[in-house]
C-alpha cells in the first residue's frame, strides 16, 4: 500500500503545483481583464467614499503639519503642466501677468474679480507645508496667498453651492481642453486652503503655477491646480468636461484624492 | 501498527478568512507594485531627496537596449528583467519596477492600481477585524495562538526541530509550535499595525492626526519606505509559511485549510481518546 501511496502523493503534489501555477497565471490575466471592465472598476471605486468618510471622520478639520523653514526642499519639483502654451496664457505671461484677474463665479452672491495687486493687498496666510504627489514623492515649500474662505466671504456663497471648481489656463493633454479641478466646500473653506501667489517668498515660477495656484493641503498634488483663473461655485460638476470633477478624475483617478 | 485519525483541524470561519486574506494580500502586493511603479524610488525623511534616494529602480539605454538598474544606497545592480526594465505581456522591454506578472494591472495604470489597492485594503482590514473578534470570541486566540509558559520553554527544542526539518505527526501536530505561534502573533500584532499605520501616514488628509506617528518613524517618505519594507516582510513570512506547509505535508495541510480535515497519526492504544478537536 505504501508503494502505491508514494507515486500517488507525488502525482498529487505535482497536480497541486500545476494547478497553482495555472491559477496564478489565470488570475493575473484575469486582473488585467477586470481592470479594463468599467463595471468592475465601479465596484473597486466603492472604496473611495469609504476612504473619504473614514478619513474625514478621523481627522476632522485639523490642520496638516507645518514645517520650519530649514525643511524647505532645495527645489520644488514641478509636475504635470510646467510651461502652458495656450494663447490666453502666453498673452498674459508676455505682459508679466499684469493683466491677470482671479474671477469668482457661479453660485456666489456677487461675482468678483481680483488683480494680483488686489490679492496681495488682502490679509495673507503663509504656510510651509508638504506637497504629496499621487506618484508617491513629497516636497516641502513655503506658500503665501489669500485663504479661499476669505475670498468667498467677500463674494458670498449661495446656499445651493456645494463645490468649488477651479478653471485653469493649461491644456495638459494638448487637445483643446483645459485643466480643472473641484473640491467640496468643506475643503474649499479649510483654513489652509489658499489661493497662493508666492513660493518660498518669490512670485510663483511658471513651472509651479504662475501667477496663481491653489494650495489645498489635505489633498494630493493633482487636486491642487496651478494656473487658476476662475473659481466657480456649483451644485454639481457632472455636466463639466468628462463629468468626474477634474482633469485626472476624467481619466480614472479618484475624486477624493486625500490618500 | 500505525493508525491514522482524521480530525477537524481548522473551523470554517478561520478557513474562509484565511483565503480572503490571501486574495486581499495578493491584490495589494500587485497593486502596490503598480503604485510604486509611478515613482520607483524610496527615501528617508519627510520629503523626497531626489538626488539621493535610499533605493531606486531605473531604466537606462545601454548597448542599444533598455537595461534595468536597481540602486540601493551607494551600490547599483543590473536587474534587467526583474526590476527597472522588464518585459511586458507582449514581450516588449519597458521601464517598470516589476515584471508585468507581478503588477496589477500588468501595464502602467496608476489610477486602476490605486483603485485595486484601496478596495482590497478595506476588504483586508474588515476581514482582519472580523478575524480578531472571532478569534477572541471562539477563544482561538487565547487557546491556540497565545504563548503559554511551556511554549517559551519549548523554543530551543522547536528551533532544533525546525533546523532538522522534523515536524510532528501525532497529537502534537494539532497544536501550533512556539516558533509558529511567534510568527503568527508577530504578523498579526506587529507587521499588520505597521503596514496599516504607515499606509495611512501617506494620506495628506490624515496628516493632522497621524503627525505624531509620522514624526516617530522619521517622516512621510520614511513611512512610505517602511510600508514597502513591511510588505517585503509579509512576503518573507508567506514564503516561509508555504515552505513549512510543504515540509509538514502539503496535501494534508492544504486539505485542512480547505475542508478542515487533517490526518494525524495516533499511537497504538491511544485510539480510544476521541476528544473533540475543535
Amino acid at each position: 500500500m505504501s508503494d502505491l501511496l508514494v507515486p500517488r502523493r507525488r502525482f498529487l503534489r505535482m497536480a497541486v503545483a500545476g494547478v497553482g501555477a495555472g491559477a496564478s497565471a489565470g488570475l493575473l490575466t484575469g486582473c488585467d481583464a477586470l481592470s479594463r471592465r468599467e463595471s468592475f472598476l465601479d465596484v473597486l471605486s466603492a472604496a473611495e467614499p469609504l476612504n473619504r468618510t473614514a478619513q474625514r471622520f478621523l481627522s476632522g478639520d485639523r490642520l496638516v503639519r507645518e514645517y520650519p523653514a530649514s525643511m524647505i526642499s532645495p527645489s520644488f519639483r514641478p509636475n504635470g503642466s510646467i510651461n502652458p502654451k495656450t494663447p490666453e496664457y502666453l498673452a498674459l505671461k508676455a505682459g508679466g501677468f499684469a493683466g491677470y484677474q482671479l474671477r469668482l463665479r457661479g453660485l456666489v452672491e456677487r461675482p468678483m474679480e481680483f488683480t494680483l495687486d488686489a490679492l496681495r493687498a488682502l490679509s495673507a496666510r503663509t504656510q510651509i507645508t508638504r506637497h504629496d504627489c499621487v506618484e508617491g514623492w513629497s516636497a516641502i515649500g513655503q506658500w503665501t496667498g489669500v485663504p479661499l474662505a476669505h475670498l468667498l466671504s467677500l463674494s458670498g456663497i449661495q446656499p445651493a453651492a456645494k463645490y468649488a471648481v477651479f478653471h485653469c489656463f493649461d491644456d495638459l493633454s494638448n487637445n483643446g481642453g483645459r485643466y480643472y479641478e473641484s473640491v467640496d466646500l468643506r475643503d474649499a473653506l479649510h483654513p489652509q486652503t489658499i489661493a497662493a501667489y508666492a513660493l518660498n517668498g518669490s512670485p510663483l515660477p511658471v513651472a509651479n503655477g504662475a501667477p496663481l495656484r491653489m494650495r489645498i493641503e489635505r489633498k494630493l498634488g493633482y487636486k491642487q491646480p496651478k494656473y487658476v483663473h476662475t473659481v466657480e461655485l456649483v451644485d454639481s460638476y457632472a455636466r463639466m468636461a468628462g463629468g468626474q470633477g477634474g482633469y485626472w478624475e476624467d481619466q480614472g483617478y479618484d475624486w477624493y484624492g486625500g490618500i | 501498527m500505525i493508525q491514522w485519525r482524521t480530525v477537524l483541524r481548522h473551523r470554517w470561519p478561520l478557513r474562509l478568512m484565511h483565503w480572503i486574506n490571501l486574495a486581499c494580500m495578493l491584490a495589494m502586493v500587485g497593486s502596490g507594485l503598480q503604485i510604486l511603479n509611478a515613482h520607483p524610488a524610496l527615501y528617508w525623511g519627510e520629503a523626497s531627496n531626489f538626488a539621493a534616494p535610499l533605493a531606486s529602480a531605473k531604466a537606462v539605454q545601454r548597448g542599444g537596449e533598455l537595461r534595468g538598474i536597481t540602486q540601493v544606497g551607494g551600490t547599483s545592480f543590473d536587474t534587467t528583467g526583474v526590476v527597472g526594465a522588464t518585459n511586458n505581456s507582449s514581450g516588449v522591454r519597458v521601464r517598470a519596477v516589476a515584471p508585468s506578472w507581478a503588477m496589477i494591472p500588468g501595464s502602467r495604470n496608476l489610477a486602476a492600481g490605486r483603485a485595486w489597492h484601496f478596495f482590497f485594503a478595506w476588504t483586508w482590514v474588515i476581514n482582519g477585524v472580523v478575524y480578531l473578534l472571532w478569534s477572541l470570541g471562539s477563544r482561538h486566540l487565547q487557546r491556540d495562538l497565545a504563548m503559554q509558559r511551556h511554549d517559551w520553554r519549548a523554543i530551543p527544542k522547536s528551533i532544533l526541530d525546525h533546523l532538522r526539518f522534523r515536524h510532528p505527526v501525532g497529537e502534537e501536530a494539532m497544536r501550533y509550535n512556539p516558533l509558529q505561534k511567534l510568527a503568527y502573533l508577530g504578523v498579526i500584532f506587529g507587521l499588520t499595525p505597521v503596514i496599516v499605520l504607515t499606509g495611512l501616514s501617506m494620506s495628506p488628509q490624515m496628516d493632522g492626526v497621524m503627525g505624531g506617528f509620522i514624526e516617530l518613524v522619521g517622516g512621510r517618505q520614511s513611512a512610505r519606505t517602511l510600508h514597502f519594507v513591511a510588505m517585503s516582510a509579509f512576503l518573507l513570512f508567506a514564503a516561509v509559511h508555504i515552505l513549512m506547509v510543504f515540509y509538514a505535508g502539503p496535501i494534508n495541510e492544504m486539505r485542512s485549510m480547505f475542508s478542515g480535515r487533517f490526518r494525524i497519526r495516533t499511537d497504538p492504544g491511544s485510539h480510544n481518546r476521541e476528544s473533540g478537536n475543535e
